[in-house]
C-alpha cells in the first residue's frame, strides 16, 4: 500500500467534511470508497494486511517498531504512543482504551476515521493489544456519535464472524476482545483519567496523576494505555511498511501525518490529511490544496491553533510549522489539530464568551477554581457582551484566570507590541486542564483586542463618572 | 503500636519545610507531615480517615521535587525525600487566597443563622488565609433550603461546597451511598434519589465531617450557639464497643454528641444511636424521686425509706434474691453493687446479662484479640452470631474497613445474612442448633457432607481460610435469642480444637457489661442462678426478691412469658433505674439513677478496654449515682462499703480486682484510647456437646435478633429515634415461602406451644431454608412471645389463614 | 415510567457480559432506558441499579452528570443545534433564533405537540459543515435557514424515515457470540496471556 492516494476528488461525498488535498494518505485512503466502513472493502484495500504482519513478529518487535517510528499521539498531548506504551509495569491483566471521545470545539477527525473506516481502527486496536500482551480493550466512543457507534458495531461484528476479532485471531493462538462502549455527552470525558472513571460507570471526574497514571493504575485500578483513535489508526500502514518508510513523511521530530480540521471564516474548510511539520498555517489557509484564502478575502484576526483550549495565534504566526514542537514553544498548542479561523469581522467579546461558555458548561465540578471560576467567568464576559460590564471587569476577568492558572498565561508575541511568547502549557491549581482552558480565550482575546472590550463596556449605558471598583452590581442594574 | 502504623523500618523521609530540616514518616501525605510538623495547612476536604480526593484545592503549597517549584495538593503527595515545601511563598498564600475567593462566592452569607457558625472551618479558613472581600457580584446558586435528606439529617444545597466529605463517607466508610453527587459543574449537588432516602445508621457522621452548614443534624438544629457550648470526653455507653465521643452540654442540658479520633476503637465515627440517644435524657419519663409501693401503686418517698425498704428486702435471704442487670452501670457503680450484693448480702444468683448473652466463665477464659489485632490488615475474622451493623455499629465500621479495605477475609458464621455479608469471603447460616456440629465438622475435617445445611463447598472455603496461616480472631456474640447459648459454646470449643491459636473478641453488646462482669455481676461459680433461673425460682415461688439493676426482663428477657409469670409471683420488686420501665412498673421499691453523662465513672468495652465516662450535666431530681445508691443501700443495713467518694471506690477496686490493680484513674480522662486491663481467665469450661434436638419435621426453628432502631428505652425516649424502628415481619427461605403460595406481606398464623399469632411473612434469601426470622421487640409483633426458653431451640408452625 | 422490559432486559444482561465489573455498563444501560422510554425515567434507574448492584443514588449520580440523559420526556424529535465557535462564526446564533421562531418555542423547550425539543449544544464535531445540528444525534449539515424549515416540515410529515425516535444511537449492536469470544479479563486475574508469554524473545521471558 502506497501512501499516497487513490483518488484525487475533492470534496468526498461519503466522508462530509473530509477534503482529498493529494497529499500522502495514511489513515485516509479509503474515504473515497463509499463502502469504506464495510469488511469487504477493508479487506480487498489491503485491511488486516498489518494485523498479519504483527503477528508474524513477536510483541515486542511490533513496540519497538513504534517507539522507532516517533508516533506522536494525536489526541492532543502529543506524546509519543511508543514511550507511553513503554510507562506499563510488568502487571496483569492491563487493558487498552481507545479514546473516541472527541469534543475538543473545533476538532473532528476520529468521528470520520471510526465512520468512515472503522476496521482500521479495530485493527490498529488489535496490534496495540498483541504489542503490549493484553486482551481486552474497549472502544469509548462518544455518545453523540451515533453513526460511529452503528459502523463501529457492525464492523467489529463482522469483524468477530471473519476471525480477525476474539478468540484463536487469524487462526492463531490469540485472543482479543474489543468491546464497543459509548459515552453520554460529557466533554471531560476525553481526559484519559476523566475517561476511565466513566468506563468504570462513575461520573467522569478526572483523578489526579500522580498517584493515578493510567499507565500503572488506569482502569479498575490495572495499568491500562489510553489512545486516540487517531494513533491508533496510524498503526496498519505502520506495520505493513515500517518506521523508515513511516519516517519519510513529516518532519524528523513529528513523523507522518496529521488529520487538521480546518473550520471558521476560509473558502474550503474541511478535514485535511497533512504531512506534519512540514505545511504552515499559513500554506494552510491560503494554499490552493488546502483552505484558499479566508473567507470573502477578509483579513485574518485571529486564529486557534489546536481546538478552544488552545491559545490564540495571529497574523505573526502564520509562517509556523504545523507540528507541535514548534507551536508550543511560540505559546500554544497543536493539540487536537482543530484550526479555527477569525477574520477582521469577528466580535472577539463574543468568541471568547463563546468558548468560556463551553468550559463552565462541561467543567465537571470537582476542582473549586474550575467549578466556580470557569462559571464566573462566564458571567463577567456575558455582562460585558450585554453592555453591563465594568471597566475593572477586565482585570478582574485576568484575576479570576489567575486563580485557576496562576502565573503568567502563555500567550503568542505580536511584534508591533513587543510582547515575548510565553511557551505552552500553563501552569493549574486544578486536576486536569479543563479550568486553565477557559483562561486561553479570556487572555488572548484582552491581550490582543482590549480595546474591543473596552469599546463594549464604554457603550453600555453607564454614568461615566462612575468611579471604577466601588459600583455594584444593583446600582448598574438600576442605572440600565 | 496499632494495626495501621507502619510495620517497614520506619526511618524518616527527610524533607525541608519552610526552609527548616524535618521528617516524615514512610508514606506520609504531605499535610499530615507538615501538621505533625507544627505546620497546618488549610483544607476543606481532606479528611485523616478517608481516601483523599484532592477536589477543594484548598491545601496546595508550592512543591519543588528537583524540577522547579510548583503548587501541589498537599492531601494526594506522599513525601519524598529532599522534597522541599514552601506553604509561606508567595504562590501558596495567592492560591489559597485565590481559592478561598473561589469557595465564598456562591457561598450564602447567613452565618448569622448557621449552625456552623462559630465553628466553620470555612469560616476559620476564610478569616486565616482568605482575601477579606468579594469581587462576586453575580447572583449566586440558589436551591430549595434546607431538604430532610433522611430523618435525621437536613441538607442545604446553597451553602455546600462540594467537598466530597459526607458521599465519600457514605460509600468509602459506611457502605450507604445513598447520598451522592448529582449534576455537573457548577450546577453540582449533592442528593438522594427520590424516595431512598439517607437511612443510614452512620448518618449523623456527615454532620460532624461537614467543613460548612450545609449538613445539619435534626436533633441539633437550632438548638445551641457553639460558643455556648462546655464540653468533655467520654465514652459512648450505647453498645459495649465503647465508641470514644464528646459530649456537649449548653444550659445543662446535653444538645450534642461528637465522635472522638481513637485510634484503638471507632477512628471518629459513631452510629446515629451513639449520637442522637442523649435525647433520651432529658425525656419527661425520666425517673426523678425514690418510689414506694404502699398496696396502692408506686408514690414518690423519702431516700432514706426507700433505701432502708431495700435494705430489708436484700435481708431476706440469700438464697431467695435474685438481682438481674448491672450493664447500664458505670464500672464503679458495678463494683459498689457488687460487693454489697456479694459480700455484704451473700448472694449468688446475679446475672447482669439477660439470657441473651453467653455464659461470663467462658467469655472470661477466651483468648482476648483488640479491636485493632481483630481487624489487622490481612487476618481471618470469623463472626461467630454476631451482626455487628445491627449489635455493634461502630465495631462494623471497623470490620468492614479491614474486609474492604485491608485485604482481612471475612467469614459469617451467623443465623442468617447480617451487614457485613456484602463484605465476607464465605458466608454459612446453619439452621439453629447446628452451629457446633458445622464447627466440628470443619474440626474433624468432615467437609463431604452437609451439615446443618451448610453446604461441603461452603465447609471447605471456610476450612481452607482458617487452615491457612493467616491469623484468626473469632467474634462471638449471641446471635439468635431463640436458640440456647450452649450452641455457641459447642461453636467455640470445637474452634479451640480447629484453630488453637485463634484470638477471640467478645460480641456481648449491651453496654457496659464487660464492667459487669469484670466486677462480677455474674452468676456465683457454685449455685448461682443466672437470668433465666432467677425467673424460673420467681415463678415458682423458689426466689421472693428480685432486684432489678437497670434491668427490663419484660421487655428484654427473650421468653415473655416467664418473665411475666416471675413478676407476678414475686414478693419483692426492687429497681434502680433511670426510667420506669415496663417490669418497673410492678416493682414495690424505684430508686433512681443518674444516667449517662450525668456522673463520673468508668466503662469496659468489649476488648476489655477501660475508658472515661464523664458528668456533663446534673441528674434529674433526685436521681444519684449508682454506687451512691448501692452505698446507701449499703447504710441502711447498717454495714458500710469502705468508701465515701469515687476516689476512696477506686482505690478499693483497685486493691480487690487485680486487673485494675495498676490503674491510673486520674490518667484516664485525658488518655487516649484508654488501657486494656482486663485479662484472660481460666480457660473456659465448654461442658459436653449439647445434642439438638430432632425436628418434628414441619416446624421452623426459630431465628431472633437484634435491631439496631428497636423498642428499647433509649431508642423510645429519643424523639428524633423513636419513629426509626421497622415493623416486624417473618422472613422465611424463599424455597419455604413459596411453599406457602402468598405474596410479600401477607400475615401468617404463627403455632407455638403457648399459642397462635399473626404476622405477616416475606421471602428473605439470607435467611437458611428451615428456619424462620424475627427480630427482637420491633414495633407490630413482640417476637419474645414465640420464644420457650425452656427449650434448646424454638420452634414454629407457620400456616396461612 | 417503567423499569426495562424484558426483551431490553437480555439486552442489558448482554452489556453486563461485557465487562469485568458491572457498574462499567452504566452508561451503555441509561442509553438502553432512553431508547425505551425516551427519557431515563426512575423506574428505569431503579431497575438497572437492581441488575449492577449499586443504589439508585449511584445510578442517578452518573445519569446526571451527562448531558445526553434526560429525566422527563422531551420530543419525539430532539434538535441540537451548535453555537459553538466554529458554528457561530458561521450564522449558528441566527440559526438557532430562526430555529426558535420556526417552532415556537425557545431552545430548551418542547413543542406543544410533543414533536420537537430544541437545544443550545456545544460542539457536535462537524465544524467545518457549519452551521451544523443533529437530530436524534443524526447530522444535518451547512445549514440555510430554508434547510431547517424543510428538514422540519420532512420530520412533521413523517418523510424522515432515516431518523428513529429520540433515545435509539446506533442501530447496529455489538454481539460477541460465546464460540468468539475471547474472554473477559477481570481485574482480579493475575498472569499474562499465554500467547503473550510465548512469543516473547527467550531473554525477556527470563
Amino acid at each position: 500500500m502506497s501512501a499516497n492516494g487513490s483518488h484525487t476528488n475533492d470534496y468526498v461525498e461519503y466522508a462530509p467534511g473530509y477534503v482529498d488535498n493529494e497529499g500522502p494518505k495514511i489513515v485516509t485512503s479509503r474515504f473515497g470508497y463509499e463502502d469504506s466502513h464495510t469488511l469487504e472493502r477493508s479487506l480487498s484495500t489491503g485491511g488486516y494486511d498489518g494485523l498479519k504482519a504483527a503477528l508474524k513478529k513477536n510483541p515486542a518487535e511490533i513496540a519497538q517498531e513504534v517507539k522507532d517510528a516517533v508516533l506522536l499521539g494525536r489526541g492532543g498531548a502529543g506524546f509519543p504512543a511508543g514511550i507511553k506504551w513503554g510507562f506499563m509495569p510488568p502487571v496483569w491483566p492491563r487493558y487498552l482504551v481507545v479514546n473516541g471521545d472527541e469534543s475538543e470545539p473545533g476538532t473532528y477527525k476520529d468521528r470520520l476515521l471510526m465512520e468512515r473506516d472503522p476496521h482500521q481502527l479495530i485493527e490498529g486496536c488489535l496490534i496495540a493489544c498483541y504489542a503490549l500482551g493484553l486482551n481486552q480493550c474497549f472502544l469509548y466512543v462518544r455518545g453523540e456519535m451515533a453513526q460511529a457507534q452503528e459502523n463501529i458495531a457492525q464492523a467489529l461484528n463482522d469483524a468477530y464472524a471473519a476471525g480477525y476479532c476474539g478468540k484463536n485471531i487469524l487462526g492463531t493462538d490469540v485472543g482479543i476482545d474489543v468491546v464497543l462502549h459509548w459515552g453520554a455527552g460529557a466533554y471531560i470525558v476525553g481526559e484519559e483519567t476523566a475517561l476511565i472513571e466513566s468506563l468504570e460507570g462513575n461520573r467522569g471526574m478526572p483523578r489526579l496523576k500522580p498517584p493515578f497514571f493510567p499507565a500503572a493504575k488506569g482502569v479498575y485500578m490495572k495499568p491500562t494505555i489510553v489512545n486516540n483513535v487517531e494513533t491508533l489508526a496510524n498503526l496498519p500502514w505502520l506495520m505493513v511498511n515500517g518506521a523508515d518508510e513511516y519516517k519519510k513523511y513529516g518532519s524528523e521530530k513529528s513523523p507522518g501525518t496529521r488529520m487538521l480540521a480546518i473550520s471558521g471564516h476560509v473558502k474550503r474548510p474541511g478535514v485535511y490529511e497533512v504531512e506534519q511539520g512540514v505545511v504552515s498555517f499559513r500554506d494552510l489557509f491560503y494554499g490552493e490544496n488546502y483552505a484558499q484564502g479566508i473567507k470573502d478575502d477578509n483579513e485574518l484576526k485571529a486564529f486557534v491553533p489546536g481546538g478552544g483550549s488552545a491559545p490564540w495565534f495571529f497574523g505573526d504566526q502564520l509562517d509556523i510549522k504545523i507540528e507541535a514542537s514548534e507551536v508550543g514553544p511560540a505559546g500554544s498548542m497543536l493539540g487536537s489539530g482543530a484550526i479555527m479561523v477569525m477574520d477582521e469581522t469577528t466580535d472577539i467579546v463574543k468568541a471568547a464568551l463563546r468558548l468560556v461558555r463551553f468550559y463552565a458548561r462541561e467543567s465537571c465540578g470537582k476542582c473549586t477554581p474550575c467549578r466556580e471560576g470557569t462559571s464566573w467567568e462566564e458571567k463577567v464576559l456575558q455582562r460585558i457582551n450585554d453592555g453591563l460590564g465594568r471597566p475593572e471587569d477586565i482585570d478582574l476577568l485576568i484575576d479570576i484566570g489567575k486563580n485557576i492558572s496562576p502565573g503568567t498565561y502563555p500567550v503568542a508575541s505580536f511584534g508591533d507590541e513587543e510582547l515575548d511568547a510565553v511557551p505552552f502549557p500553563p501552569k493549574q491549581t486544578t486536576i486536569c486542564p479543563l479550568g486553565p482552558s477557559s483562561v486561553a480565550p479570556i487572555t488572548s482575546a484582552i491581550r490582543r483586542f482590549r480595546g474591543e472590550f473596552e469599546a463594549k463596556i464604554g457603550a453600555s449605558a453607564l454614568p461615566e463618572s462612575r468611579p471604577g471598583g466601588e459600583t455594584s452590581i444593583d446600582a448598574l442594574e438600576v442605572d440600565a | 503500636m496499632t494495626a495501621t502504623e507502619p510495620t517497614e523500618a520506619t526511618t524518616g523521609i527527610p524533607f525541608t519545610l519552610n526552609g527548616k530540616a524535618m521528617e516524615a514518616k514512610p508514606g506520609e501525605m504531605l499535610i499530615d507531615a507538615c501538621e505533625r510538623n507544627g505546620e497546618h495547612i488549610p483544607r476543606f476536604c481532606y479528611h485523616p480517615r478517608m481516601k483523599p480526593v484532592g477536589m477543594c484545592r484548598m491545601c496546595l503549597v508550592e512543591v519543588d521535587t528537583g524540577r522547579g517549584p510548583g503548587l501541589q495538593p498537599s492531601c494526594m503527595l506522599t513525601v519524598s525525600p529532599d522534597m522541599v515545601v514552601n506553604t509561606e511563598s508567595e504562590s501558596t498564600k495567592q492560591a489559597q487566597d485565590g481559592i478561598l475567593e473561589l469557595t465564598l462566592i456562591n457561598h450564602p452569607l447567613d452565618c448569622p443563622v448557621c449552625d456552623k457558625g462559630g465553628e466553620c472551618p470555612l469560616q476559620d479558613n476564610a478569616y486565616s488565609y482568605g482575601p477579606g472581600e468579594s469581587r462576586f457580584v453575580e447572583e449566586k446558586r440558589h436551591y430549595e433550603k434546607p431538604i430532610p435528606i433522611s430523618d435525621l439529617v437536613y441538607l442545604d444545597r446553597e451553602r455546600c461546597i462540594l467537598c466530597d466529605r459526607c458521599t465519600r463517607f457514605a460509600d468509602e466508610v459506611a457502605g450507604d451511598p445513598l447520598i451522592h453527587f448529582m449534576d455537573r459543574g457548577a450546577q453540582t449537588q449533592v442528593n438522594t434519589f427520590p424516595d431512598h432516602p439517607f437511612s443510614s445508621y452512620f448518618s449523623g457522621n456527615t454532620v460532624q465531617i461537614c467543613p460548612v452548614g450545609a449538613l445539619t443534624a435534626q436533633p441539633y438544629r437550632f438548638k445551641a450557639r457553639p460558643w455556648d457550648l462546655a464540653e468533655i470526653e467520654s465514652t459512648s455507653t450505647v453498645d459495649s464497643t465503647g465508641a470514644r465521643i464528646v459530649l456537649q452540654s449548653s444550659g445543662d442540658r446535653l444538645v450534642r454528641v461528637l465522635g472522638v479520633d481513637s485510634e484503638a476503637v471507632n477512628w471518629s465515627w459513631l452510629s446515629d444511636k451513639d449520637r442522637f440517644g442523649y435525647e433520651a435524657n432529658d425525656s419527661e419519663n425520666r425517673l426523678t424521686d425514690a418510689m414506694i409501693d404502699n398496696g396502692e401503686g408506686l408514690e414518690p418517698a423519702r431516700w432514706t425509706d426507700a433505701a432502708r425498704k431495700v435494705a430489708t428486702a436484700l435481708a431476706a435471704g440469700p438464697d431467695r434474691t435474685g438481682v438481674i442487670g448491672g450493664a447500664r452501670l458505670p464500672l464503679e457503680g458495678q463494683y459498689a453493687w457488687a460487693k454489697l450484693l456479694r459480700q455484704h448480702a451473700q448472694i449468688q444468683n446475679i446475672d447482669a446479662q439477660l439470657g441473651d448473652g453467653l455464659p461470663a466463665q467462658v467469655m472470661a477464659g477466651l483468648p482476648k484479640a483488640t479491636i485493632a489485632e481483630a481487624t489487622a490488615a490481612g487476618g481471618v475474622v470469623v463472626l461467630l452470631g454476631v451482626d455487628a451493623k445491627e449489635e455493634l455499629p461502630s465495631l462494623f465500621l471497623r470490620l468492614r474497613h479491614a474486609a474492604v479495605e485491608d485485604g482481612a477475609s471475612l467469614i459469617e458464621l451467623t443465623p442468617r445474612t447480617t451487614g457485613l455479608a456484602p463484605h465476607a469471603a464465605v458466608s454459612a447460616h446453619p439452621v439453629p442448633g447446628t452451629v457446633g456440629t458445622v464447627v466440628a465438622a470443619l474440626a474433624d475435617g468432615n467437609l463431604d457432607q452437609a451439615v446443618g445445611g451448610v453446604e461441603p463447598a461452603t465447609l471447605s472455603a471456610m476450612a481452607d481460610l482458617l487452615g491457612s496461616d493467616r491469623p484468626v480472631t473469632i467474634v462471638v456474640g449471641r446471635g439468635n435469642l431463640a436458640e440456647s447459648a450452649d450452641f455457641t459454646v459447642d461453636a467455640l470449643a470445637a474452634f479451640a480444637r480447629l484453630v488453637p491459636s485463634a484470638r477471640y473478641l467478645s460480641g456481648l453488646r449491651r453496654g457496659n457489661v464487660h464492667g459487669a462482669l469484670a466486677m462480677g455481676l455474674s452468676p456465683g461459680a457454685v449455685d448461682g442462678l443466672d437470668t433465666e433461673g432467677i425467673l424460673r425460682g420467681a415463678a415458682t415461688g423458689k426466689i421472693d426478691t428480685i432486684v432489678l439493676l437497670g434491668a427490663d426482663p419484660l421487655a428484654d428477657f427473650p421468653d415473655r412469658a416467664l418473665a411475666e409469670r416471675a413478676l407476678e409471683r414475686v414478693d419483692n420488686i426492687i429497681a434502680v433505674d433511670t426510667f420506669l420501665t415496663e417490669s418497673g412498673e410492678n416493682a414495690d421499691v424505684v430508686l433512681p439513677a443518674a444516667g449517662f453523662g450525668e456522673v463520673d465513672g468508668s466503662f469496659v468495652n468489649l476488648e476489655g478496654r477501660l475508658s472515661p465516662l464523664q458528668a456533663k450535666v446534673t441528674p434529674p431530681g433526685q436521681a444519684r449515682a449508682d454506687w451512691m445508691i448501692a452505698a446507701e443501700v449499703a447504710a441502711a443495713t447498717g454495714s458500710d462499703l469502705g468508701f465515701i467518694s469515687l476516689e476512696e471506690l477506686r482505690a478499693d477496686l483497685s486493691a480487690s480486682v487485680s486487673d485494675f490493680a495498676s490503674v491510673d484513674w486520674d490518667g484516664l480522662a485525658t488518655s487516649d484510647d484508654g488501657p486494656v486491663v482486663v485479662t484472660t481467665g481460666d480457660a473456659p469450661d465448654f461442658g459436653d456437646p449439647v445434642v439438638a434436638p430432632s425436628s418434628d419435621g414441619y416446624g421452623l426453628r426459630l431465628v431472633v435478633d437484634r435491631k439496631l432502631w428497636d423498642l428499647g428505652t433509649m431508642v423510645q425516649q429519643s424523639p428524633s429515634l423513636a419513629n426509626l424502628p421497622a415493623e416486624a415481619t417473618l422472613a422465611l427461605s424463599p424455597s419455604d415461602f413459596s411453599g406457602l403460595g402468598i405474596t410479600d406481606g401477607t400475615d401468617v398464623t404463627v403455632e407455638t406451644r403457648a399459642g397462635s399469632f399473626t404476622v405477616p411473612a416475606r421471602a428473605d434469601a439470607g435467611v437458611p431454608k428451615g428456619a424462620a426470622h424475627i427480630p427482637f421487640r420491633l414495633p407490630g409483633f413482640d417476637a419474645g412471645s414465640l420464644i420457650d426458653a425452656g427449650v434448646a431451640i424454638s420452634e414454629i408452625r407457620v400456616t396461612v389463614g | 415510567m417503567s423499569r426495562l422490559s424484558p426483551a431490553n432486559e437480555a439486552i442489558a444482561k448482554e452489556l453486563l457480559s461485557h465487562y469485568p465489573r458491572a457498574k462499567s455498563a452504566l452508561i451503555p444501560m441509561l442509553h438502553l432506558a432512553q431508547e425505551q422510554d425516551g427519557y431515563v425515567a426512575n423506574d428505569a434507574m431503579e431497575h438497572i441499579a437492581e441488575l449492577i448492584g449499586v443504589t439508585p443514588a449511584e445510578v442517578m449520580g452518573t445519569c446526571t452528570f451527562y448531558e445526553m440523559f434526560v429525566l422527563h420526556p422531551v420530543g419525539k424529535y430532539k434538535i441540537d443545534i451548535c453555537t459553538n465557535l466554529s458554528c457561530q462564526l458561521l450564522g449558528a446564533e441566527e440559526l438557532l433564533h430562526h430555529a426558535e421562531e420556526k417552532l415556537g418555542i425557545r431552545a430548551g423547550g418542547t413543542t406543544d405537540d410533543g414533536l420537537f425539543t430544541l437545544e443550545d449544544v456545544e460542539c457536535i464535531a462537524a465544524c467545518t459543515e457549519a452551521p451544523c445540528l443533529q437530530v436524534n444525534y443524526r447530522y444535518e449539515l451547512r445549514l440555510e435557514h430554508s434547510d431547517f424549515d424543510k428538514m422540519v416540515d420532512d420530520l412533521r410529515s413523517g418523510k424522515r424515515k432515516d431518523i428513529p425516535d429520540h433515545g435509539t444511537l446506533a442501530k447496529v449492536r455489538q454481539h460477541i457470540t460465546a464460540d468468539r469470544e475471547a474472554g473477559i479479563t477481570p481485574p482480579e486475574t493475575t498472569g499474562t496471556p499465554a500467547w503473550f508469554t510465548s512469543r516473547l524473545p527467550a531473554e525477556e521471558n527470563a
